[in-house]
């Protein structure tokens, strides 16, 4: 009996075994079938619409029921992330980036008198662009000193714009109606024109959002920005050259019955640069003027410089501002990544800002452009090996290279900039100096007359009389500029010198851009400081021998 | 006993054949609906099949290589046992690679694949290159890089 039964019991164990391992191998079989099913329908389906959305959408969360892929990415810009020379190295969760004078103490000299040097901070991802905007300190809502026109970029903004377009010019062309929009806007502080996008938003505002770069009904990459769209046009239509950008030059040769639409004559791989464009550019903007991108005369950094020097605002030549130390008119650049990647040989190439920023990538069988927007170095494979078939580590190495030897130059150029103003500020001193007491006397009496002046506590008394001796000074000296060549030649020179250094310093790449062109630009920038210190030296002499002559007593 | 054993293990053996005839049948739906057979042989669309390589399939379309030679051609030896045995293995790393994730966007050659396709040159244009001895590790690739599928 036992014989027969252990052979029986080992016979029946050996069958389930078997059966078992084939039931896995079934199971095994089964999921990957089910693995290659998905991935198959991945690659046929690439989104299910289950919510329209329409031009007045901003939200992003309601776009991401469609896109969820992409808005999962879109959120992510809110991630530090940092690379050797940018995006808020070492800050921790909540805390602001830091100033960018901690690293290039160079720039509060070169922004004296200019809100920049009081606040100027590194960069942080997309979705902090209007809470960035909202806390600077540059941006005091009691002074109101900002425009309007700064939501052109920071905000989702364009439900405003068509609105009050369509208030200002209702019997024009969508296009005209935008261009109303945008003047409108213009004329608006910036606390003013956020609560009205507040107020279209249902009480929130939001950051650059999908609808910002894409047609809510065929999802087509698009320009929507009235300043992006007018500077393409007057590009179009001046005669730069612009190579990497064929659908101008084929436009140029056509008829010219309709101006340049960025929309309608581009290809598809330009728009995916100008979608970027619509805010990594150069502007004006001062309050009460039109936001403009200075592009008629070409895209490169003198051309945007010959354009405001000759621009005249209320009778005198287009200015930033006053540069507190030296006195003299200066322009400010801001973050000109259109323009520098225009000039690099990537552009040339045909390689946009998105397929760097925003490589595709895959998920599954669905290939898709990533919408976590940042620094191609945080993903070289995606980003560069594409095209460059090289190690993360090596295509790393390339590009710190390029910055590396950017970032010595940047700071030379610096450095030559503080001994310009170092120079100018001794031309300027004996003048300040003999005209100190007349200053004085002139502010005490124009304070005199002010009421509320007198109610001041003592501090801030001090403060205003300061202020106003200051006021004074600079008014006499720029008297001696209306008269003097020698320091008006000075003042272009400082003009220049540190229209080209804020250029490249205010570019977002650390020169990777186009290197050569922002190497040219820095070696010019130099150069015009140097010049500036020489001469500015040789007049200080002289101004000291004639300050010889005046006696003793009235010199320090 | 015949009863109970005839009860005990007629039933097993059933459960057996119906289990194992069952992942046989799924075996051959999953071969059938991946395009297994597909693999078996010369078609350079079959490579496209994995979404991963559509863009090297389109690169190979429009690449100078395109109108004498398929994937297979630089990347499978010529002899049959070597060229179905890089065929599994490369299956193998592919599938894995594809069905677990996790793989590179931009995919790069092993050593052992970069060898093949350098052999399959030197083998087609043997009458050019015999007389070139570039010595170390350079590789035809290295400076002829778009005659294949990279742009």
């Amino acid at each position: 009996m036992p014989a027969e039964t252990q052979p029986t019991k080992n016979r029946a164990l050996l069958i389930a075994l078997v059966a078992g391992v084939f039931a896995l191998v079934a199971v095994g079989v089964a999921m990957l079938l089910v693995n290659i099913s998905e991935k198959k329908s991945e690659a046929r389906f690439s989104y299910v619409r289950v919510v329209e959305v329409g031009e007045d959408d901003t939200d992003p969360a309601k776009w991401g029921k469609n896109w969820p892929r992409e808005f999962d990415d879109y959120k992510r810009t809110a991630e530090r992330t940092s690379t050797k020379y940018g995006g808020a190295i070492g800050t921790a969760e909540g805390e602001m980036a830091p100033q960018k004078a901690e690293r290039d103490p160079w720039l509060k000299r070169v922004f004296a008198g200019y809100l920049f040097a009081v606040d100027y901070r590194d960069r942080r991802g997309h979705a902090f662009m209007l809470k960035d905007q909202e806390i600077t300190k540059r941006n005091v809502p009691g002074e109101g000193k900002q425009s309007g026109n700064c939501l052109h970029c920071h905000g989702s903004i364009m439900p405003l714009y068509r609105k009050l377009g369509k208030e200002a010019a209702p019997q024009g062309s969508p296009a005209e109606q935008l261009q109303a929009g945008l003047a409108k806007v213009a004329e608006m502080g910036y606390w003013d024109a956020h609560k009205a996008l507040e107020d279209m938003g249902g009480g929130k505002a939001h950051p650059v959002s999908c609808v910002d770069c894409h047609d809510p009904a065929s999802m087509e990459v698009r320009v929507s920005r009235p300043g992006f769209i007018a500077g393409i046009q007057k590009l179009a239509a001046g005669s730069a050259e612009v190579p990497h950008l064929p659908s101008i030059d084929r436009w140029r040769k056509g008829d010219r019955s309709k101006p340049y639409d960025p929309n309608l004559d581009s290809t598809r791989q330009e728009r995916r640069a100008y979608v970027c464009g619509q805010c990594h550019v150069e502007y004006f903007c001062g309050k009460g003027m039109t936001l403009l991108f200075p592009w008629a005369e070409g895209l490169k950094v003198e051309n945007a410089e010959h354009l405001y020097d000759n621009l005249q605002v209320k009778g005198q030549r287009f200015k930033d501002w006053v540069h507190a130390e030296t006195g003299f008119e200066v322009l400010k650049a801001q973050h000109p990544e259109f323009e520098v990647w225009s000039q690099g040989i990537h552009a040339r190439s045909g390689v946009t800002c998105a397929d760097c920023h925003m490589p595709y990538k895959r998920e599954g069988a669905q290939k898709y452009s990533d919408h976590w927007v940042r620094s191609p170095l945080l993903q070289p494979n995606r980003a560069c090996a594409t095209c460059h078939p090289l190690t993360d580590d090596e295509l790393k190495a390339r590009v710190l290279a390029i910055q590396d030897r950017h970032f010595a130059l940047l700071t030379r150029a610096g450095n030559a900039a503080v001994a310009m103003i170092d120079a100018i500020v001794a031309v300027r001193k004996p003048y300040d100096e003999r005209n100190l007491a007349a200053a004085t006397a002139k502010a005490k009496e124009t304070l005199a007359k002010q009421d509320a002046f007198q109610k001041l506590p003592k501090e801030d008394q001090d403060k205003k009389m300061g202020a106003e001796v200051k006021a004074n000074l600079l008014a006499s000296w720029r008297e001696v500029i209306a008269k003097t060549p020698a320091l008006q030649e000075l003042e272009n020179l400082q003009r220049a010198a540190q229209w080209r250094l804020d250029f490249v310093a205010a570019e977002n790449s650390m020169g990777f851009h186009a290197p050569q062109e922002l190497a040219r630009i820095l070696g010019e920038s130099i150069d015009l400081s140097r010049e500036a210190e020489v001469k500015a030296t040789r007049l200080a002499v002289g101004t000291a021998a004639s300050a010889a002559a005046v006696p003793a007593t009235q010199r320090r | 006993m015949p009863s109970s054993r005839g009860v005990s293990v007629f039933p097993l053996s059933l459960v057996l054949a119906a289990t194992a005839g069952l992942a046989l049948g799924l075996g051959a739906f999953a071969f059938d609906y991946a395009k297994g057979s597909s693999y078996l042989g010369n078609d350079p669309r079959t490579c496209a099949n994995c979404h991963v390589m559509e863009g090297h399939y389109a690169g190979w379309l429009a690449g100078t290589h395109h109108a004498v030679a398929t994937c297979n051609d630089c990347h499978t030896p010529a002899a049959f046992v070597p060229k179905y045995w890089v065929k599994a293995t490369n299956g193998y790393h592919h599938s894995m690679a594809f069905t677990m994730g996790g793989y590179p966007d931009a995919i790069k050659a092993r050593p052992e694949s970069a060898k093949v396709v350098e052999d399959n040159c030197r083998r087609c244009h043997a009458a050019v290159v015999e007389d070139i001895a570039h010595g170390g590790d350079v590789s035809c690739v290295r400076c002829h890089r778009n005659v294949g599928h990279i742009r």
